[in-house]
């Protein structure tokens, strides 16, 4: 019985490490460039290789970079970054189930939740699964991110363009293969995302990075609460 | 103290408080299912942003045909229920080969 069952959790262990890797791949590579960025533009190696190990997020360490190598001043480059971050703290709503009540499991899970682990966990059919899921592609997701942050940053530019390699059209398509389980199954999370994607694309071009998709949550608004819907229904 | 290193450290506390938000909350408050359906209804809602405008936007203006192309064959491809590396590879492939033929 305890074989069959660890046989089990070994074959599913083994599609999320084969679905995580992908995405870490693209990660990685994305590191390199943000290392390489970072190095290039005369920030020292140190700081791309610190920011990625204790703020671990993407978009907010690229703003961040971004702003201070454009001259913006510290204080721009933080808000700028928390702005981007504010998203995480929805997140960790969303996973908070699936990192239990262990007081070590809380506090480590909580810097491992990014856009791509959140989603990845979440579009997994069943809690255990939700849970291997999220540590799986976490765990995997800071070793690869950082390592390519240092790779990037010690080699400088050598990389080249990274765009030639189609990787900003790999994530958003990680992402629609991720929530698209959630949209084919429920009308009212689709309403919501429809209405929450038209408003972000609205204002983007008009707003400060990181608002966008925070203003999207107002595509809730079309979720009724679950008595109305089956009310709706009948 | 240094001001970048400031700015790191500012923004690491900053971003850890936010991802602390749900595990802090989890067990010590009761959150109502109503309030449960909508927090995981809103992890849908900001990841479809993401990704719309992420496919679509590049600093606030429009990424160009390359990129949301690339998106578009691999949603088509996770429509039609095709493996997750399929998907990932078929987006960036067709993006790749799209700016390989000179399309922006």
């Amino acid at each position: 019985m305890r074989s069959v069952q660890r046989t089990t959790s070994t074959v599913e262990d083994r599609s999320l490490i084969r679905d995580s890797s992908l995405v870490w791949l693209a990660s990685g590579v994305v590191g390199v460039s943000f290392g390489a960025v970072s190095v290039a533009g005369g920030l020292p190696v140190w700081v791309p290789v610190l920011m990625s190990l204790v703020v671990y997020a993407g978009s907010a360490q690229f703003s961040a970079v971004g702003v201070l190598l454009a001259g913006g001043g510290p204080a721009a480059a933080v808000a700028t970054g928390l702005l981007l971050n504010t998203r995480t703290a929805a997140f960790s709503l969303a996973v908070a189930e699936i990192l239990g009540t262990g007081r070590a499991g809380r506090f480590l899970g909580a810097h491992l939740v990014t856009d791509e682990t959140v989603a990845f966990a979440l579009a997994q059919p069943d809690p255990a699964r939700r849970r291997r899921a999220f540590w799986i592609s976490g765990l995997g997701l800071f070793a690869v991110w950082n390592t390519g942050v240092l790779a990037g940053a010690l080699a400088g530019s050598a990389l080249g363009d990274t765009a030639r390699y189609g990787l900003d059209a790999a994530f958003p398509a990680v992402l629609v293969a991720l929530v698209l389980p959630a949209l084919r199954a429920d009308a009212a999370v689709r309403r919501c995302a429809l209405l929450g994607a038209a408003l972000a694309l609205a204002v983007t071009p008009a707003v400060p990075a990181g608002v966008p998709v925070l203003l999207a949550l107002a595509g809730l608004f079309l979720h009724r609460g679950p008595a109305a819907a089956s009310g709706a229904a009948a | 103290m240094n001001a970048t290193l400031v700015v790191i450290l500012a923004l690491a506390v900053g971003t850890y408080a936010f991802r602390l938000v749900g595990p802090v909350l989890h067990g010590r408050v009761t959150v109502p299912p109503r309030i449960q359906e909508l927090a995981s209804a809103g992890a849908v809602v900001l990841l479809v942003a993401l990704l719309a405008t992420g496919a679509l936007t590049e600093s606030g203006g429009f990424a160009g045909w390359a990129r949301p192309a690339g998106v578009l064959a691999g949603a088509v491809l996770a429509w039609r229920r095709a493996p997750f590396p399929v998907v990932v590879l078929g987006a960036a492939t067709t993006t790749a080969l799209l700016r390989l033929a000179g399309v922006a």
